[in-house]
């Protein structure tokens, strides 16, 4: 279980989050969505201890501030936007920076089922300098999953926390991570995603937090969240929801029309 | 997901680490030839394999031989290694740290931060109080040379590096603004500093190993030893640092205690170099940048290769400092100097990608 409350954050003088609640649960994936400077990514970065924050935020009931970073690290990966390297590492290296220690014995498998899981098979020995954006970014997922591989351990949830995990993917790539998301949480971990694409949110989130100036409008279920009112207030446009008339179907998103895939 | 398939193979698919343990052999075996060559070259006639013959059949050395060996090139092959090292390892943990290949001790001006503490220990030290210069010793210049390094490396880390991003502009200019004003510092001491301490300053200020006697052996040792025995403990703090502050501290490194100790290290070698051998540049960019090109920048591998490989290097780069206008001697940091100057504008052209190797 995660849990914040009442969470803010000033960078200097601004503040870019005014006393925000928000909560995730194991077996979900939970999407943190909004418009551009909303504060989102600001929220994930207090989530994961990343940057000082006001209140109080607690991840399988331990409170975040007082935990160490090897502490937080056995329980939760936490992939960025993007990475650039200094030096010249190649797929493999860079995967490996993220195994914890005591696990070297398994570095092998480890590495290449990770990769295997983002579908780099073969890209060991590449240099990660020398990939595409999106394949850099399937490079670091794989690192964040060899670092928390096991969604549960010890009996507690492991937790993936993903900033626009597909913002540089085309929706081939976009899919495979967003189902390797729904694994991670339908094996019994948790997943907090910072999402740009309603559409594919509303296929693949169990929850959604609609951040708007600093503040969540709401957090709820996809039908909850997703309603024209309230996203044409966040958005500052008109919008309308449609719903997929067939499950499973993926619709190209289109001007001002959003589709919600109807879950049970 | 859960299940691990434990592959076949020696490691793991696109690792050169093996590659870069067999290098780590490979060095040791040149760092020990070049260890005899440094003993058994050298001005006078004095000869390695006859010293060595005369000793296995029991008799005694002469004197000559005894002095040109045990007191000269002994104490000065012992510093090369321990030199050459600690400038090799001090700029892999510096471009780790500043995520950058272009730094180096001796360009971004920790290594004339350090010379500002040697400087002021001989100009000063006679003002410090008694029972100090005292219990300090020979330790003194080396002590002051790591303090000064060290205070220079955390100005530069803190102007540099906003967020845990460091701005290269900004940490090669600011070098060059440390390293005018430690430089100008200096010639304030040197200024103000009476007829032995302008000898003293001479000597030392060389850039060579020609000084090297066994009280500068025993000088810088412990300061050196502690910063290459604590380096080895970096590596995976390193790697992780590679990724950008956040995201190391995202995998479980105690971040802002590992740059502490990171900078801690490169001072203490630095300095205590800089304090016994004044400064000798490019060993410190032109050795990682090498390893890194060979087998790559995994830092597990990286650092004590970089020992090795510098400790080898300058100990060759010492033997042609002392043969090639022999009997005279041709400063080390010059002969460093023509063969690092031409590499590091490689590197910036590389890096332009103007040269395409």
């Amino acid at each position: 279980m995660l849990d914040a409350k009442d969470i803010t954050v000033s960078y200097g003088a601004r503040a870019i989050l005014h006393g925000v609640a928000f909560t995730a649960k194991p077996r979900q994936i939970t999407a943190i969505v909004g418009p551009n400077g909303s504060g989102k990514t600001t929220l994930l970065r207090a989530l994961t201890g990343e940057c000082r924050f006001g209140g109080r935020i607690t991840l399988n009931g331990t409170d975040i501030s007082r935990a160490k970073p090897w502490e937080l690290s056995s329980v939760r990966g936490v992939l960025p936007q993007a990475i650039a390297l200094a030096f010249p590492f190649n797929v493999a290296e860079v995967v490996r920076i993220g195994l914890q220690r005591g696990l070297e014995a398994q570095e092998r498998g480890l590495i290449s089922r990770a990769l295997e899981r983002v579908g780099l098979t073969g890209f060991a020995d590449r240099l990660y300098q020398d990939l595409s954006g999106g394949e850099q970014q399937r490079v670091q997922l794989a690192r964040v999953l060899v670092q928390v591989w096991h969604p549960v351990r010890d009996g507690q949830p492991r937790w993936l926390f993903l900033d626009e995990p597909v913002s540089s993917l085309d929706i081939g790539h976009q899919l495979q991570v967003m189902n390797i998301a729904r694994d991670y949480a339908d094996q019994g971990g948790g997943v907090v995603a910072v999402m740009h694409d309603l559409n594919l949110t509303a296929m693949f989130a169990d929850q959604i937090a609609l951040i708007s100036k600093g503040r969540c409008l709401k957090q709820g279920t996809p039908e909850a969240v997703m309603q024209n009112a309230l996203l044409g207030d966040a958005y500052h446009c008109n919008l309308r929801v449609n719903t997929a008339p067939v499950q499973g179907a993926y619709l190209l998103p289109h001007t001002a029309s959003l589709t919600v895939e109807e879950r049970g | 997901m859960a299940d691990l398939v434990v592959h076949a193979g020696l490691q793991a698919p696109g690792s050169r680490a093996n590659g870069a343990r067999l290098l780590t052999l490979l060095l040791l075996v040149a760092l020990v030839g070049a260890s005899l060559m440094s003993l058994a070259i050298g001005a006078s006639g004095t000869s390695l394999w006859r010293a060595f013959n005369d000793l296995v059949s029991g008799q005694s050395l002469s004197l000559r031989d005894q002095v040109v060996l045990w007191d000269i090139r002994v104490p000065r092959t012992v510093l090369g290694v321990l030199v050459g090292a600690s400038l090799a390892m001090s700029g892999a943990v510096l471009q780790g740290l500043f995520r950058n290949p272009l730094a180096d001790p001796g360009i971004v001006g920790v290594s004339s931060g350090a010379g500002l503490g040697a400087i002021s220990a001989i100009v000063l030290g006679s003002f410090l109080p008694a029972v100090l210069a005292e219990r300090l010793g020979y330790y003194l210049v080396p002590v002051a040379a790591f303090l000064g390094g060290w205070a220079s490396t955390l100005v530069l880390y803190g102007i540099s590096t906003r967020k845990g991003r460091t701005s290269v502009g900004t940490m090669l200019l600011a070098g060059i603004a440390l390293g005018a004003l430690t430089g100008a510092l200096s010639g304030i001491m040197v200024y103000v500093a009476d007829d032995q301490q302008l000898r003293d300053l001479t000597f030392w200020g060389m850039g060579s190993l020609a000084g090297a006697t066994w009280t500068k052996v025993i000088a810088a040792t412990p300061l050196i030893m502690v910063a290459m025995l604590g380096t080895p403990f970096l590596a995976r703090a390193l790697n992780g640092l590679s990724l950008g502050e956040a995201s190391a501290a995202h995998i479980g490194i105690p971040v802002q205690r590992m740059k502490r100790l990171a900078i801690l290290a490169v001072a203490a070698a630095t300095g205590a170099s800089v304090a016994v051998s004044g400064g000798i540049g490019f060993v410190g960019i032109v050795v990682p940048h090498l390893l890194r090109l060979m087998v790559g920048p995994d830092h597990r591998y990286l650092l004590i290769n970089s020992g090795l490989l510098g400790a080898a290097l300058l100990l060759i780069a010492d033997v042609i400092s002392r043969t090639i206008i022999a009997p005279a001697e041709l400063p080390i940091g010059i002969v460093t100097a023509t063969l690092g100057g031409p590499f590091f504008l490689w590197i910036l052209l590389r890096q332009r990608g103007l040269v395409d190797m």
